[in-house]
């Protein structure tokens, strides 16, 4: 909420400055989001009178003004603007002044004649934008009166961020409440005497539904002249509360409301036909709002209506077809209490809300609604004139809202919070801001007043004492807890692990965003149906991502326009997937998962070796030394992200954990890569999962290591070769590894060649001749036999 | 016959001519080889009378020992010589860089989120987590923020298409509800529950996107629950933390009054720097509070019996006053420029 310092201090007038008087509010939960100069500064501007205006010896668009600035003599000004007209009042920079843009005011010579001053427009003064002359001044403006002080600019706007519990602030008398509260300066709020009846003109109210409406005050004022101007303090209070005038009766409306908190309703009374409801609507009804939107209310949604047809949503917004205009002579001002359970939430249905549903919502004061029909019906008698017929008061008192006394355990209010306030100390906080404290044994029970929406239980209470009390005044204390010691479990390495171990690698993190592209969804996970956003924030960020791997190579995308080649990038974050058994939230499947992504060369560029672009084998090895000193197998897939003879399902004790692999050449292309990344993403919980060291007996006799070079077809996998000799192989092969892969001169076409390294070795004695060419033969009759192997160099 | 202490002289003079180890062996065999000069003479000792032959013996003997020790020093002053130039040789030029791969790094936030772990592992929190698509009872009702609350619309909520019921979780605070059901279960058969102290760190989501606010961001949450939790007790933890974290004592911290419909008293943090770029701004950094007797009942704590206070701090703005970083979107970008300075 936005208001006027000068405005507040009408209420309230504290011996403080603005900036004390700001850090006050927000100490005390109003928090001063903006405290802004009403208008910029200037200096040395005064009320003057034209008193001739003749024209410019030598320029036909000027003209020769002598001004009266109260100082004693005529001032000789040269003046541009077209409405310098004899008599006017307007405001006069004198020689010395200073207009705002440190723009000084000095003697000069205009086309050859001396000028002695400068006469402003509202928006030379940095008033408003209208440059459409001199600014008019009024009749009865006193003569060389500075006009910081006769148009009261010295002033402070206030912006602040109200928190939904606070709504008895959301007006001036409000505020002014609770700054009367905080600083114990006195009070005064706006006298309002009751406008007597002088018309025998009234409509009947009805309250259909009392819950929802306890209480609705209205009355008939005839002879109004809708066309009146709104007097010059007026508009501005209302524009330094960031409204804009625009006509009398809409701004007493405004003026009250912003005033006393009361939203307020003027309808043109001659479009009413009957008494006035307030009911839920009737199927199908429809109501063509004042902003031009015609909506069809839920059921829940409260109307006012009269005996023909629904008027406007209460507490909302008012009707087009019954609202005030310029030619209004008679209006029916409503003043209500709608119930805040009854209008919360309602205005954002139809996707928008106002000044009234924001204070209903929250709640209005329920015993504000006579005494603001009475304030707006005199504002306005005494600027559109006309007679007010008597207040009509529908009231369903028992439907009001209760203000039941809270039990307050002052022992336990301390405890709490960590003081040491004593009651009485306690008593008189509450009782600064009008709750009733009745004592009752150890307790107080405390009773709200009827503008405080947020006290109902104990704690509300507490609140409010740390609030008045200061939470500055509130200890910082080092806690005492029970000391307990935290696991640390040996089965999981923690991710930090998994994040250094990455970086370690070459690896730098990011973070994308969790929603993507549906393309992406479509482009690299086959994915046709992604969880969609209801309400996304851009179509590029319209469903939630089933994979990291795209974004990794947008990411890639990204640094490759900066001209940065070689890139390795991981990011640990969810996934989402549809499964309706999902935990914990069914139908969602949000498992973590780490990516990376490696592209260009291996090394950075140096100096030393040749470079060597990075490939799949590249990036395989540093999968696995991620789960080192686990083994993962790798077995070829087929994966909409990948090239097809480039990629592999990770698997982990069997189980699939993720895929790693090239990506798809139509990717590369579509996405502008220029060179194939490779990409691996795995469950991070298979990643974290560790398992105990368990250790061996180590042996002290010799190793015997032969090399077997087989021959087998190209399509024969090297897992497929090794594990084939794994399962044969007798306990005293400790080791079989590949080192060498050949393929070309002196191999068949179809063939290559693998070379084996056989590891032998007893824990207990030296391996003998025999058994080592024996192992060795097993392990070539297997080669043989299960994958058409042959030795290489043995023929055939 | 040349005497034979010339015989020294003349053989320590030509070792030190021979220039390597061939020449060197060259000039041993003219005085201790076959037929060199000391060989000679001890083959003619025999011509001699047993006592000149035992004196003449003793000399040569003094002399052929004097030689060889002449010869040693001179190999090894060789050997010397051959490796100080092979040394002289292998130098490298030691300015050249390092060959080897580079290191990865840490995004910014996550070096934060880590010391933030630290820091509150060091008095007892655990970390625990919970899923980003969340159930709208987790994220709003049961941190009491009924429908048509108020409070709802501060939250500008991401909601899935089809689901009515499930949204992207706008705050870690839904971690607190499952956190101390989970708690409560533990030791439901226990007499008291034991001290639940946990932070959650993770990433949220709200309708929003400017240069300091991102439709996706992180939060931690923190949560302490036991029998005797104050406001005081928060206030202490939370100025300990920001001293901690920014390594620094030259910081004020500020609470002040404000809402949250799951706390209650609430309070937003304020820090200000009493030097440097940012000094005597009050900037906000989280929100926090008692944790409302609702919210503690709705996860089936007894509210009479046990207190307990809650926090939320965006770890995205504090990376960003530690580290100087000005714009938010900067750490979403993915631009290894930037990134790659926080290593």
């Amino acid at each position: 909420m936005q208001f006027s310092e000068q405005w507040l201090r009408t209420f309230v007038d504290p011996q403080l400055d603005s900036d004390a008087l700001g850090h006050l509010l927000t100490m005390a939960g109003l928090e001063v989001e903006e405290a802004t100069a009403a208008v910029p500064f200037f200096s040395g501007v005064v009320v003057a009178r034209i008193v001739a205006a003749d024209k410019h010896p030598n320029a036909d668009k000027l003209k020769l003004c002598k001004v009266d600035a109260g100082t004693g003599e005529l001032l000789q000004i040269v003046c541009g603007a077209p409405n310098a007209a004899l008599g006017m009042k307007v405001p006069c920079a004198k020689v010395g002044a200073m207009l705002p843009g440190e723009f000084a005011i000095k003697p000069a010579k205009l086309r050859g004649v001396e000028s002695f001053g400068m006469l402003c427009s509202a928006r030379e003064l940095g008033l408003s934008e209208d440059h459409g002359g001199l600014y008019a001044l009024p009749e009865d403006a006193p003569l060389g009166a500075d006009i910081r002080d006769y148009l009261g600019l010295d002033d402070t706007l206030f912006t602040v961020k109200l928190t939904p519990n606070r709504a008895d602030c959301l007006s001036l008398e409000g505020v002014a409440r609770e700054v009367a509260a905080i600083t114990g300066a006195a009070l005064r709020p706006t006298e309002v005497t009751p406008v007597a009846a002088r018309i025998d003109a009234r409509r009947a109210i009805v309250l259909d539904a009392p819950q929802a409406c306890p209480r609705y005050c209205g009355r008939v004022l005839r002879g109004v002249d809708a066309r009146a101007p709104t007097p010059d303090w007026m508009v501005r209070r209302l524009a330094r509360s960031g409204i804009r005038s625009i006509s009398a009766l809409v701004d007493v409306t405004n003026y009250v409301m912003l005033e006393l908190g009361q939203p307020l309703h003027a309808f043109d009374n001659t479009k009413l036909q009957g008494a006035i409801h307030v009911r839920y609507p009737q199927e199908g009804e429809q109501v063509l709002l004042l902003n031009e939107q015609t909506v069809t209310p839920a059921a829940d949604t409260l109307l006012i209506a009269d005996e023909a047809r629904a008027l406007a949503l209460a507490g909302i917004m008012g009707g087009e077809d019954s609202g005030i205009t310029l030619e209004t002579t008679e209006v029916f001002l409503e003043s209500a209490f709608f119930a805040p359970d009854a209008i919360a939430g309602r205005a954002r249905t139809y996707g928008f809300g106002s000044d009234a549903s924001h204070r209903f919502e929250r709640g209005v004061d329920f015993e504000l609604a006579p005494r603001a029909l009475e304030r707006a019906t005199q504002l306005i008698l005494d600027i559109c004139g006309g007679a007010a017929g008597a207040v009509e008061e529908a009231l369903a008192a028992d439907e009001l809202p209760q203000r039941k006394a809270v039990r307050l355990r002052t022992a336990r209010a301390r405890r709490v919070l960590g003081i040491t306030l004593d009651d009485a100390a306690i008593r008189s906080l509450l009782e600064r801001v009008h709750l009733q404290v009745q004592v009752d044994g150890d307790d107080f029970l405390v009773t709200p007043p009827s503008w405080r929406f947020d006290i109902e239980i104990e704690v509300d209470l507490v609140e409010e004492i740390a609030r008045l009390h200061g939470y500055d005044n509130i200890p910082a204390v080092a806690p005492q807890g029970s000391l307990m010691m935290l696991p640390s479990t040996e089965h999981a390495r923690p991710v930090w692990a998994v994040r250094h171990l990455l970086a370690a690698l070459g690896y730098q993190e990011v973070v994308n965003f969790a929603f993507v592209e549906e393309a992406w969804e479509r482009d690299f996970c086959a994915n046709a149906d992604p969880i969609r956003l209801a309400n996304p924030i851009a179509s590029q960020l319209s469903v939630m991502r089933s994979s990291l791997i795209a974004g990794l190579v947008a990411t890639l995308a990204v640094n490759r326009k900066r001209q940065i080649d070689r890139v390795r990038v991981f990011e640990i974050a969810r996934v989402f997937e549809r499964r309706a058994e999902g935990e914990p939230v069914a139908g969602f499947h949000q498992p973590m998962r780490v990516a990376g992504l490696g592209a260009g060369s291996v090394r950075p560029e140096q100096w030393a070796e040749r470079g060597r672009t990075l490939d799949f084998y590249d990036v395989k090895a540093d999968l696995e030394a991620l789960f080192a000193p686990r083994a993962l197998q790798f077995e070829c897939l087929s994966h909409p992200a990948l090239h097809p003879g480039r990629a592999a399902s990770v698997r982990l004790d069997g189980r699939a954990i993720g895929v790693i692999g090239e990506l798809h050449p139509v990717w590369v292309q579509r996405y502008d890569l220029g060179t194939a990344p490779v990409v691996f993403e795995v469950e991070l919980d298979a990643v974290l999962s560790a398992r105990m060291p368990a250790h061996g007996d180590i042996s002290r006799m010799p190793a015997v290591v032969r090399d077997l070079a087989l021959v087998v077809g190209l399509e024969v996998s090297a897992a497929r070769v090794i594990d084939a000799l794994r399962a044969v192989a007798p306990t005293l092969v400790k080791e079989i590894a590949l080192f060498d892969v050949y393929h070309g001169k002196g191999v068949d076409p179809d063939k290559k060649s693998l070379a084996l390294r056989i590891l032998m070795q007893d824990t207990q004695r030296t391996l003998e001749d025999a058994e080592v060419d024996a192992a060795v033969a097993v392990l070539v009759q297997q080669a043989e036999s299960a994958l058409g192997a042959r030795l290489r160099g043995s023929g055939g | 016959m040349e005497h034979l202490d010339q015989l020294v002289q003349q053989a320590a003079a030509d070792f030190a001519a021979a220039t390597d180890g061939a020449q060197l062996e060259h000039a041993k065999a003219r005085y201790v080889g076959k037929s060199g000069l000391l060989t000679e003479r001890l083959k003619a000792l025999g011509k001699l009378d047993p006592d000149a032959r035992r004196e003449a013996g003793a000399a040569i003997n003094a002399v052929k020992t004097a030689i060889e020790a002449e010869l040693e020093g001179r190999r090894r002053a060789l050997r010397e010589a051959a490796l100080q130039a092979q040394l002289a040789a292998e130098a490298l030029d030691v300015s050249l860089p390092g060959r080897g791969a580079s290191l990865g790094g840490l995004h910014p936030v996550s070096r934060t989120l880590e010391r933030i772990e630290q820091l509150f592992a060091s008095i007892g929190f655990i970390v625990a987590d919970g899923p980003e698509i969340e159930t709208d009872w987790h994220n709003f009702t049961a941190l009491n923020t009924p429908e048509n609350h108020p409070a709802r619309s501060m939250h500008d909520t991401f909601y899935l298409e089809g689901h009515e019921d499930v949204l992207l979780r706008t705050h870690t605070s839904p971690v607190q509800i499952r956190a101390m059901q989970a708690h409560v279960e533990r030791y439901q058969h226990c007499d008291s529950l034991p001290e639940l102290r946990l932070i959650a760190p993770g990433r949220v989501f709200r309708v929003d996107s400017d240069a300091t606010h991102a439709p996706m961001f992180h939060q931690v949450e923190g949560l302490w629950v036991g029998e005797n939790v104050s406001f005081a007790d928060l206030k202490g933890v939370i100025a300990d933390f920001l001293r901690k974290f920014f390594e620094t004592d030259d910081l004020q911290v500020r609470f002040r009054p404000s809402f949250f419909p799951f706390t209650e008293p609430s309070a937003e943090i304020d820090v200000a720097f009493m030097s440097g770029k940012l000094e005597g701004r009050w900037l906000e950094i989280a929100g926090c509070g008692m944790v409302h007797p609702n919210v503690l009942q709705c996860a089936g704590i007894d509210p009479e019996r046990y207190t307990g206070f809650a926090f939320g701090m965006g770890p995205d703005r504090l990376t960003m006053l530690r580290y100087g970083v000005n714009d938010l979107r900067l750490f979403f970008e993915g631009d290894l420029r930037f990134l790659s300075q926080f290593r």
